[in-house]
């Protein structure tokens, strides 16, 4: 017998556990991952290396278990996570969000509300929602599938999750709990990890060059020395992520 | 003497509100919304409402029906469809009024209220365009040697609240059978008026049998109840009826076109709510995909 043939590692699987590391070292916090690759890397990273994470079921219950995206939960549910708990579990600082701006900029301020004039907006979204609240009471990480100049702006049009910069104009009581985790693009991995917290390149995915960041990239990235390559998804994830996302629901977000 | 029979009619709701009233509206997205008292307001000639709402198709009926002058909100979505069409329209007509307020600051506004206190505290809305938006937002600073700086979110006063729940007695108490009671309980009590509809009136013997844990709306919160089966509708109403996915892709896609929406006011909010409730019967039950 021949041994199995290595499966073949596509783009959007390294997304997946470049998402997956964001929740790295979090324990037993409520993980809340908006969209298809941040919910495969969610389970991802408590099926394989934090194994006390909550998860919900995008409804109103924590359950347990591996299951994968588009269909219902297969473990018990361990305990209720309606609306009103979730902003305690929010304010009380036990959640790191994975959310999905149309915009992001150099320190991190997010727009999923409106673009143009928020008073007349020319393309109504969804609203602040609960970003505000989240950026300043807990770890936040977002996930941009597609990087381009229209996302990656000099400046947000509507400031929902707060950056750096803003938190501290805002003063002590919005940067207190402040923390922006990671960026994961289809392009790269970034991280505010730089002495005034400006967003740095921390990796790029095989395949794509600096340039080529920097290029889809409307501001000054921060570009330290040699910048790794992100990690390419060893074969247990390879398979893991295969029984989360059976269907390729990943692909719409990045196109194999 | 008998406990008050709150007992009223869809109609009779609408006839107790007024032009300029600030009404919150329960439940939360495309889920539990109370929809059959939205249609009567669709019906009537009430204006230049004031509506708070975790928002769904509710703002998105009372936009395209031209009921709003002023939105409190968080965001306004149809959940499995992210965007409301009706509300993009109005925003990017520049037609509305709005207070965009982070989903928490709802929560609080609406607490505060009920508990009669001028404002709650909380950090969510520093230091984010909630503050540049709003100006009348104010910060307060901690009395405490703390240093904290923190956003006071005014209490949310409303006229009138309407939520829709699966069970209620005569008297007004009410009960939610679904996963999430959303903030039902907090519009009812920031309201001077607060009207349940519900799928079925039930003896209060047979609510308690679901467990009090259910019966979170109780009567003193409580000032009208209205019969209303599939009066969620097209919402969800677990465990009573899911989502009406079908019906809300067709309201989506109507939304988007002038001639295809005269239709579906025509076909579906043409008559009263037994109109409504007969023509969605009549719709053909779609083939899974």
């Amino acid at each position: 017998m021949s041994a199995p043939a290595a499966l073949q590692v596509t783009r959007a699987d390294v997304c997946c556990v470049a998402a997956a590391e964001a929740w790295r070292g979090d324990g037993e916090i409520f993980a809340s991952p908006m969209g298809v690759i941040p919910t495969i890397g969610a389970r991802l990273a408590r099926a394989t290396f934090e194994p006390d994470l909550l998860l919900s079921d995008g409804e109103a219950t924590f359950v347990t278990g591996t299951w994968a995206v588009g269909t219902p939960p297969v473990g018990a549910a361990e305990a209720g996570i309606a609306y009103r708990t979730v902003f305690d579990i929010a304010w009380a600082g036990k959640r790191h969000v994975m959310m999905g701006p149309v915009q992001i900029d150099r320190y991190g301020n997010a727009n999923i509300s409106a673009i143009g004039d928020f008073f007349r907006p020319t393309r109504q979204l969804l609203g602040v929602r609960g970003a505000p609240g989240n950026t300043v009471n807990h770890p936040t990480s977002y996930w941009l599938p597609r990087h381009t100049r229209r996302s990656f702006v000099a400046a947000v049009d509507v400031v929902c999750g707060v950056g750096y910069d803003r938190a501290a104009a805002a003063g002590p009581s919005a940067r207190r709990f402040l923390e922006l985790r990671r960026v994961v693009t289809n392009l790269a991995v970034l991280d505010f990890a730089t002495p005034d917290h400006r967003m740095r390149l921390a990796s790029v995915h095989p395949g794509v060059t600096v340039e080529e960041v920097v290029e889809n990239t409307g501001f000054e990235l921060v570009v330290e020395g040699e910048v790794p390559e992100t990690p390419v998804p060893v074969e247990e994830k390879l398979r893991l992520i295969r029984v989360l996302d059976p269907h390729g629901a990943r692909f719409r977000e990045v196109p194999a | 003497m008998q406990v008050a029979d709150k007992r009223m009619t869809a109609e009779q709701v609408v006839a107790e509100l007024r032009s300029g009233m600030t009404i919150g509206i329960g439940g939360w997205g495309s889920r539990r919304k109370p929809m059959a008292l939205v249609r009567a307001i669709l019906r009537s000639d009430l204006r230049d409402l004031t509506v708070v709402s975790y928002g769904g198709p509710d703002v998105g009926l009372l936009c395209a029906a031209g009921k709003l002058k002023r939105l409190v909100y968080g965001f306004v979505s149809l959940d499995s469809i992210p965007l409301e069409p009706h509300f993009q329209a109005a925003r990017q007509a520049g037609t509305l009024e709005v207070s965009e307020w982070d989903e928490g600051m709802l929560q609080w506004g609406l607490y505060a209220a009920g508990l009669r206190l001028p404002f709650l505290p909380t950090r969510a809305g520093l230091g984010s365009d909630v503050m540049r938006v709003n100006p009348d937002l104010r910060t307060v600073a901690s009395p405490y040697p703390d240093g904290e700086e923190v956003l006071a979110v005014p209490a949310l006063h409303l006229d009138a609240a309407l939520v829709h729940l699966n069970r209620a007695d005569a008297a007004g108490n009410a009960q939610f059978l679904g996963p999430d009671l959303y903030f039902d309980d907090l519009y009812c009590m920031a309201a001077e008026r607060a009207y349940v509809s519900c799928e079925r009136i039930v003896s209060t013997e047979e609510l308690a049998s679901a467990g009090l844990p259910t019966q979170r709306v109780p009567r003193w919160m409580v000032h009208g109840v209205v019969k209303a089966p599939n009066g969620a509708h097209f919402t969800s109403c677990a465990p009573d009826y899911e989502r009406d996915e079908g019906f809300q892709r067709e309201y989506v896609a109507a939304a988007k076109d002038p001639d295809l929406w005269a239709a579906f006011v025509a076909d579906y909010l043409g008559g009263d709510e037994e109109y409504y409730q007969k023509a969605v019967a009549r719709r053909p039950v779609e083939v899974a995909e």
